[in-house]
């Protein structure tokens, strides 16, 4: 009996393209490329998953085989109990798209009938287009906008305009390939908080794949990163921090200027005049080492720093790629 | 069905949003148009009745000419370099996301393309020409309808043909030549340059076989009253056979280059 409520399965899903490489005037070489590597997860309905890793990690293929434009190699792989390469079309009506540097929109027309063009081709009935139009217009501030041909939006506008087209049939699950690419403060902090309610109002699962690890911290309780086509974390931020080895730093102003401290369990990372800065294991109490800088200098003033979730996957990507294949 | 419609529709408004891009091409369809006539002037005026037309004849299947250029892409264009680039660009992975078929869905949009270009480019010229030239237009309804139904058909004909050249890019990644060589395919064995029947010997009874045929003579003969009765059956079915034909090639193509697609970036 498959578990109902998880809405995306992988299990040991493969991908393996064939590169041909020249090496010669005739001669070819072919080469396979693992593009996927034996990656499983499940993602139950209403979650909010970031699907992170470097480029050519393997995200937007993984992307392209959950809804069916790539046939995967090898492994299974169900999305809302279907097989995607096989039914691609009947997914696609349960699913929606996002994809950040293409467009779904239609280049010449207005963003209206853009809209109207997507309502026929999902079949949507018209009290259901009335009302997700309006809530997206809402949402998204597109009024002003649903009479200008999409090429005279500018990116931001026409990303609100695409996530908009994305959602007009109600899919279950929503999958964004980096939705916030090139977008400014403001126009991605709308499309964040759009993302949120959209996910808490209707219960939309998605899929988030970025680079822009703020989305990820702002949408996701749950993070995947993938590297070399594999898994290489999934779970929590919290336990990002832990994964990655991560540290805290305290940064202490002290009355006078000192020698580095010297602490069981932290470093001094830096000196400047008076004011030392302290790292120590993310997971471990700030607590007792404040106690004992206190105990033993005067301290005028001193703060915690968390560690940049940047830092984190970074070290990540590079322990990975160190790790034997 | 009705998604089909849709799309028709805004691809006939798409072009007719380019009002600028109309107006030159009319004016280039026209000026064509006077050339060509003057040029069959002179070599009816040498050989009377070649491929069996008299000069008014000749004269009026020049303006036919300019009259379908455009509706029926007889130097390819259309939906096909947007096309071509989609698949380069890996764009059409957005289009292969829809729940709509990829084959019907570009045919629609280019029937409405080519309602459009019937319209525009089709009728102001061809009033032109018959304005300066004495053109030997038929006066029965009857005759006209069977020439929108045949031009109807050389523009499935056409579409399904350019529909193959789109898809050979799914294998090639580049499609410059072969675009190159169906242009100037369908501008010779269209009849857009000589009427086919003005061919020497095989090569017009070769040429008036081939599917590029159904683009502009069947449609122009049809017009000049060359096809009637029996005749006139045989010729719209002939077209309709290398719709369905290259249509049906044009499916099977589509699943084999949608099973083997690399999505070009990202």
């Amino acid at each position: 009996m498959p578990d109902m409520t998880a809405l995306i399965e992988l299990d040991r899903v493969e991908k393996v393209f064939d590169v041909r490489r020249r090496t010669g005037p005739l001669r070819r070489e072919r080469r396979q490329v693992r593009a996927v590597d034996g990656i499983s997860f499940t993602v139950p309905a209403g979650q909010v998953v970031g699907y992170i890793g470097p480029n050519g990690a393997g995200k937007s293929t993984t992307v392209k085989m959950l809804t069916g434009i790539l046939t995967p190699s090898g492994g299974r792989l169900r999305v809302a109990g279907i097989d995607p390469s096989r039914e691609r079309t009947r997914l696609a009506r349960r699913i929606g798209v996002v994809f950040g540097q293409r467009t779904t929109l239609w280049w010449d027309l207005p963003l209206r009938d853009s809209y109207e063009l997507v309502r026929r081709m999902y079949r949507i009935d018209a009290a259901r287009y009335r009302r997700n139009l309006d809530r997206c217009v809402g949402l998204l501030d597109l009024a002003p906008l649903l009479d200008v041909p999409v090429r005279q939006l500018s990116l931001g506008q026409r990303m609100r305009g695409d996530i908009a087209a994305a959602l007009l049939h109600d899919p279950e699950v929503l999958y964004l390939d980096e939705p916030t690419i090139g977008l400014d403060v403001v126009s991605k902090a709308k499309v964040r908080a759009f993302l949120r309610t959209v996910n808490t109002e209707q219960g939309t699962t998605v899929l988030l794949t970025t680079h822009d690890l703020t989305d990820i911290e702002q949408l996701c309780r749950r993070v995947m990163v993938i590297d070399h086509g594999r898994l290489v974390y999934d779970g929590g931020l919290d336990g990002l921090h832990a994964a990655g080895d991560s540290e805290r730093t305290l940064v202490v102003d002290f009355e006078r200027e000192l020698p580095p401290v010297e602490l069981p369990g932290a470093r001094c990372e830096r000196v400047e005049g008076p004011r030392q800065w302290i790292a120590f294991p993310a997971a471990a109490s700030a607590a007792p080492l404040v106690a004992e800088l206190a105990a033993r200098h005067g301290v005028v003033d001193l703060s915690v720093r968390e560690p940049a979730i940047e830092d984190v996957i970074a070290r990540m990507y590079a322990a990975s790629s160190t790790a034997p294949a | 069905m009705h998604l089909y419609a849709t799309v028709a529709a805004s691809g006939f408004r798409r072009h007719a949003t380019y009002r600028v891009a109309t107006a030159a091409g009319v004016f280039t369809n026209t000026v064509f148009g006077f050339i060509t006539a003057y040029t069959y002037i002179a070599l009816w005026h040498e050989r009377p009745h070649l491929g069996g037309y008299d000069q008014s004849m000749a004269l009026t299947y020049v303006w036919i000419g300019q009259a379908l250029f455009a509706t029926s892409s007889l130097m390819g264009g259309g939906f096909q370099d947007e096309l071509i680039e989609r698949v380069r660009s890996g764009d059409i992975a957005v289009d292969l996301h829809r729940p709509a078929d990829l084959q019907a869905w570009w045919l629609a949009a280019d029937l409405g393309r080519a309602g459009y270009q019937l319209l525009a480019r089709g009728a102001v010229p061809m009033a032109c020409g018959a304005l300066a030239f004495d053109l030997a237009l038929p006066a029965s309804p009857a005759t006209w309808a069977f020439f929108l139904l045949s031009v109807a058909l050389g523009v499935l004909v056409s579409f399904a043909l350019r529909y193959l050249v789109v898809l050979s890019v799914f294998w090639l990644m580049d499609g410059t030549g072969i675009v190159a060589v169906s242009g100037l395919s369908t501008l010779f064995f269209s009849g857009m340059l000589l009427p086919l029947n003005a061919f020497p010997g095989d090569l017009s009874a070769i040429a008036l076989v081939l599917p590029w045929s159904a683009l502009l003579q069947v449609p122009a003969d049809i017009l000049l009253g060359r096809h009637t009765g029996g005749a006139l059956a045989a010729a719209l079915a002939f077209q309709a056979a290398w719709a369905v034909l290259l249509l049906g090639a044009g499916r099977l193509l589509q699943s084999a280059a949608t099973r083997k697609v690399v999505v070009q970036g990202g």
